[in-house]
């Protein structure tokens, strides 16, 4: 059961090369974080069968979609593969009615039709909205007609392609709770594609980083923003300050860039790249890895303020780091060093 | 009066629309599905009669269709001549217009978002039914403006007709040519109601396209 995942596809200069699980044993809400253009909706369009790997295999609950070898390419009307487009894809000329009568292919009796049209226009919220066009409606309400017309058409899983960056971002964070409840309810594989570190902490139980083509690391949620193990995965997660470094002994390593050293609370590995820091671990007050610093500037923020800021010893070819402080820190004015618990220093590798 | 003259251009402009229609559309539809290289080659063959002068169109045509040369002769054996005969004038306005409606109609179909048919797939919906309730649909308003584009081309049609059917009254004569014919041979009087006749049907023509799209805009 699940989705079993393993693909080659190549566009031009760009490889995509992906390979990934969902839980077999229970639904899952699987996100995939990544940059743009870094083949997140190419991978979805894969599935859903709008484009085509040159290789690989594609499974979903048993059922073979794709296979390069056994020459197996389901088209997507066969897939029962739910997409929820970028820009929703409703269909400008039909009702809202219409647009989710189109989605009930399997029911031909008009009172069952009629019946489940009921059932989903209340549980979405949309009564009194069937007779509207889709130009007509917000984006929260496009956003839901569109998961009502996929949800009627029971599919066996259901991918979300960056479903809230058309919103306002006032609205984002209240439609995230709607949207968490009905990908609950759903009770079936989901896969949530986005950019913002946000909604994939807010929506998904195991998240996996994609860069340039490539999955890098899939794990819960929560272990990849405490431990993101690549460069890119910090970044994606928001970590704000990177710089390469060296071990330097067992629990400690070099930054040549920031001109200090750091103790971490893990045994350093070989082949270690970089440590990331984030803005928010810094402590003006705290003991550890703690180091002169000159401040630069600060901008204040509605919830705290981000002072830029610089290691006495740093080198002065490197990007000055960011420190990140909440209000009610009480500290005003610029500390004269900053320090950093052995555990918040993430070690990168490759 | 002898009405014959409205009636065949009229009857030329319905019908070489009507032709125009579906193949206009059948062509658009696979040019927009074209590599690009391949869709330039093919578009300028088919833009072509819309940027050649109508005359040399005419001379084309009968270089195809004239009795004496081969496909014409062919086609003669089973009685049928595009040259001197009203479904000549058909042809004629069939391939000047033709251009009018496969270019506004591969516009219409190349501006459709990609995403509703994408998502109409992954729902299960046919390819028939994607095509006819919601490509169509989509694209209505270019292919409807197309589509009134080439009638209205096809009735003002006077060059490629003059050479491939001429003007025989009764038979071939059409506004256009009938207004020339008569400014010719100095009856002012009778071109000048045929120029009154060719803009009140002009005007009717405008009329009803500004009706349907004030329909389509209240919808």
């Amino acid at each position: 059961m699940g989705l079993q995942v393993r693909i080659r596809k190549k566009l031009g200069d760009f490889l995509l090369d992906t390979a990934f699980e969902t839980d077999g044993a229970r639904p899952e809400v699987m996100g995939l974080l990544g940059a743009s253009g870094c083949g997140k909706s190419c991978t979805l369009k894969c599935i859903a069968g709008i484009e085509r790997p040159d290789w690989g295999y594609i499974v979903l609950d048993g059922v073979t979609l794709f296979d390069s070898e056994k020459k197996i390419d389901l088209p997507p009307q066969k897939r029962r593969v739910g997409y929820l487009f970028q820009s929703y894809g409703l269909f400008p000329n039909m009702t809202v009615e219409q647009n989710i009568l189109c989605g009930m292919v399997g029911e031909k009796n008009p009172g069952a039709r009629k019946a489940e049209l009921g059932r989903v226009l209340s549980v979405m919220q949309l009564e009194g909205l069937e007779g509207r066009r889709p130009r007509q409606l917000s984006g929260g309400q496009a956003q839901r007609v569109a998961l009502a017309r996929i949800l009627v058409n029971r599919p066996r899983l259901l991918m979300l392609d960056e479903p809230f960056s058309a919103l306002d971002s006032h609205l984002r964070e209240k439609l995230q709770f709607r949207v968490k409840e009905i990908l609950e309810d759903f009770g079936r594989t989901v896969l949530v594609v986005t950019h913002s570190r946000d909604e994939v902490y807010h929506l998904c139980r195991r998240a996996a980083v994609m860069d340039k083509g490539r999955l890098l690391t899939l794990k819960d949620t929560k272990t990849l923003f405490a431990d993101p193990e690549s460069v890119c995965a910090a970044r994606l997660t928001g970590c704000k300050n990177i710089a390469s470094a060296h071990k330097s002994g067992e629990y400690e390593v070099e930054v040549p860039d920031w001109g200090i050293r750091l103790q971490t609370a893990q045994p350093v590995r070989e082949g270690l790249r970089a440590v990331g820091i984030r803005a928010h671990r810094f402590n003006a007050g705290a003991k550890r890895n703690r180091a002169a610093v000159k401040c630069l500037r600060e901008m204040e923020e509605p919830f705290g303020r981000i002072v830029e800021f610089r290691w006495e010893a740093q080198p002065a070819h490197s990007a000055a780091l960011w420190w990140r402080e909440p209000k009610d820190c009480g500290v005003c004015g610029f500390p004269d060093g900053l320090g950093v618990e052995p555990d918040d220093v993430l070690l990168l590798y490759e | 009066m002898d009405w014959y003259p409205l009636i065949n251009s009229l009857r030329i402009a319905a019908v070489s629309c009507a032709v125009v229609f579906f193949l206009g559309i059948l062509c658009a539809w696979y040019a927009a599905g074209l590599p690009r290289a391949a869709k330039g080659v093919l578009d300028t063959i088919l833009t072509l009669p819309m940027v050649l002068p109508p005359t040399v169109c005419g001379y084309f045509l009968l270089l195809l269709f004239g009795v004496k040369r081969p496909l014409g002769a062919f086609l003669a054996r089973f009685g049928v001549r595009f040259v001197m005969t009203w479904y000549g004038g058909v042809l004629a306005a069939s391939a000047v217009a033709f251009p009018l409606m496969y270019r506004t109609a591969r516009g219409a179909f190349e501006s459709f978002d990609e995403t509703l048919a994408y998502s109409a797939q992954t729902l299960g919906l046919s390819n028939a039914f994607i095509f006819w309730r919601i490509r169509m649909p989509a694209c209505r308003q270019g292919i409807l403006a197309g589509a009134v584009l080439a009638f209205a081309r096809a009735l003002g049609e006077y060059g490629a007709t003059s050479m491939l059917v001429g003007y025989t009254p009764g038979k071939t004569a059409t506004i256009s040519t009938t207004v020339y014919q008569l400014w010719r041979t100095g009856d002012e009087a009778g071109a000048l109601l045929w120029v009154l006749v060719n803009m009140a049907v002009s005007a009717l023509t405008l009329v009803a396209v500004n009706m349907l799209e004030d329909r389509q805009k209240r919808r």
